[in-house]
């Protein structure tokens, strides 16, 4: 089966919030992302599948600028980002949910969220935040004095991603959101991103649950050792017998 | 004198002593906080910072400790002189990270660390050079007013210095508890990478945390002055080990931990100096290092250290 739907994909996507052009990063001598292209169109959830330690973390943290890549372009809302440091990028309107959450454990769930705004000194929308994070998470409500590193794995999910909302960002950039989360809680996180989507948020995602994430998202990539080896629609990828034998567990019969 | 005059009159020293090696200890816990950086440079950005003080009050036109002030004027010229020093030691404490530490961010290993031995005798040797190997009769305004308390004497500059520490304290306490920039030292220091993440500039929170600790660092050299009416070249190692020793002790790392550990060295040091003999007063300290070194690596105050990767 041929690999991807390229010819159809350029008529159908929005036009790119954000696109990388044959990226290429490395941690000292090794070569971690290799000629990466790929895009997250305006208003799109796409998705980046991939096995361990092929790269993902990378993809983010090149976005971010928590890394520099060696050649290649990484372009945001039409300009070059190559050089721009993390905290500029933020101001911007790109915002991570990092791998593994990373919130600041001994801070207080609130604490925490207002960290999240901190390149922001707009108070009164800020206090607007808050409240569309209370709304959609009317958990965290009920912590906001609890210190963030004795929450659940499920409702530190939620901080983070309530703490990346904070920054109202354009760009949501989220590594392995189901990471280490229930069945039940994977399925309301997966909501909670379609809802912050519709809201207007363009959402960029690795995710190693290929199911869950190619039902949500719109366009994918797969990676492979730095390498994107497939990409397409969501709905042509969940089709692909590679995908489904690598990433969905289905075995042909 | 009865023992409990004795032992309430050695408190007051120790509080004393322990107010500037707390001051001290505040510096390398904080850096040594925010990047893991043991910075032994502090040890004579106080040194130079007792000199600044000593400069800044000649400058002032006050010489020797004849020329004694009280009232407002006293604390007017203080607060010069404290505040003076502290700019003083705080852009030294930035230059040094900007010329010497800055280079080496995120280089592995101890490189850093060792610069900063050599950073710290660079400073040892120039005011060495520039001011000489004798000791300096230090530039003291404050009276030597006292009150007696059965057998304990209490002294005006003590009560003054014990001020100046506190609010230095308290100061020091508010900006990192409840200012932006306060909040972007905390967050560096639990998670490094996740503070870049939401935004903050790590290269100017570096900055404000060495001009900080190396401001405090002035302000402790400036109070050893007062305190011991001399300063010198040489004082940097033995006040600097002890505050380090006490930045342990309290957990290093953790502000309230350098703030205790300080007061608990300068009681150990003047207890120990009334009741076992002053010669024993390193000895007692460093075995109480290593003490807690084995049996509580992460301090007093410490949580445990956080494993990065
Ligand atoms: N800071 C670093 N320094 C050196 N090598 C690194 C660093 N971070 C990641 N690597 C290496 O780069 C490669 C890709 O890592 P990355 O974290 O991007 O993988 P990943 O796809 O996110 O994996 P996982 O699914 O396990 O999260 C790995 O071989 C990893 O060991
Ligand atoms: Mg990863």
């Amino acid at each position: 089966m041929p690999i991807s739907d390229e010819r159809q994909t350029p008529s159908q996507r929005p036009p790119p919030l954000l696109e990388f052009k044959d990226v290429n990063t490395y941690y000292g001598e090794l070569h971690v992302l290799k000629g990466v292209d790929c895009s997250v169109g305006e208003g799109e959830i796409v998705c980046l599948l991939g096995g361990n330690a092929c790269g993902k973390s990378t993809t983010m943290k090149t976005i971010l600028g928590i890394v520099k890549p060696k050649s290649g372009e990484v372009a945001y809302a039409g300009a070059r980002i190559n050089e721009l440091p993390t905290a500029e990028r933020v101001k911007r309107g790109i915002a991570p949910v990092p791998e593994a959450r990373r919130l600041f454990p001994r801070m207080t769930v609130l604490e925490n969220l207002e960290m999240g705004a901190f390149t922001r000194d707009d108070t009164a929308e800020i206090e607007i935040d808050k409240e569309r994070v209370f709304a959609l998470f009317p958990r965290i409500k009920e912590r906001l004095k609890q210190q963030a590193g004795t929450l659940s794995g499920g409702e530190q999910q939620m901080v983070a991603i309530g703490r990346a909302l904070m920054a109202r960002p354009k760009l949501l950039c989220m590594d392995e959101p189901s990471m280490g989360l229930s069945p039940a809680f994977v399925e309301q996180v997966f909501d909670i991103i379609q809802a912050i989507n519709r809201q207007g948020t363009s959402i960029f995602m690795v995710e190693q649950n290929a199911n869950m994430a190619l039902s949500i998202a719109s366009f994918g990539y797969v990676l492979q050792t730095g390498q994107v080896v497939l990409h397409g629609s969501a709905q042509s990828l969940r089709d692909n017998e590679m995908v489904q034998q690598a990433y969905l567990g289905r075995m042909k019969a | 004198m009865s023992h409990w005059d004795v032992l309430l009159q050695q408190v007051i020293n120790g509080v004393s002593l322990g107010a500037m090696y707390a001051l001290l200890a505040l510096g390398f816990t904080m850096v040594y906080g925010i990047i893991e950086l043991i910075n032994f440079a502090h040890f004579n950005v106080f040194m130079v910072g007792s000199f600044i003080a000593m400069w800044t009050l000649e400058a002032m036109g006050f010489a020797g400790q004849s020329h004694v002030l009280y009232g407002l004027p006293l604390i007017g010229i203080l607060l010069a002189a404290f505040a003076v020093t502290m700019l003083g030691s705080g852009i030294l404490g930035v230059a040094i990270e900007r010329l010497a530490l800055r280079p080496l961010r995120g280089v592995p290993g101890t490189a850093p660390m060792i610069t900063t031995i050599g950073m710290s005798y660079i400073l040892y040797n120039i005011v060495l050079l520039g001011a000489g190997a004798d000791s300096k009769n230090y530039t003291n305004p404050m009276p030597k007013t006292a009150w007696e308390f059965g057998g304990v004497t209490l002294r005006l500059r003590e009560v003054l210095l014990w001020t100046v520490a506190l609010l230095l304290m308290l100061a020091l306490n508010y900006f990192v508890r409840r200012t932006k920039m306060g909040k972007a030292m905390q967050a560096m220091a639990q998670d490094q990478e996740a503070a870049r993440m939401v935004g903050i500039d790590v290269d100017r929170v570096v900055i404000i945390t060495f001009f900080l600790g190396s401001a405090l660092a002035g302000a402790a050299g400036l109070i050893f002055g007062l305190y011991y009416n001399y300063t010198s070249y040489l004082i940097g190692y033995t006040a600097g080990l002890r505050a380090f020793t006490a930045a342990v002790l309290g957990g290093i790392g953790n502000i309230p931990g350098a703030m205790l550990g300080g007061i608990m060295i300068g009681l150990i040091e003047s207890l120990g100096g009334q009741y076992i003999a002053v010669r024993w007063t390193d000895i007692i300290i460093f075995s109480l290092l290593v003490l807690v070194l084995v049996f509580r690596p992460t301090g007093l105050l410490g949580r445990a250290a956080p494993t990065k990767s």
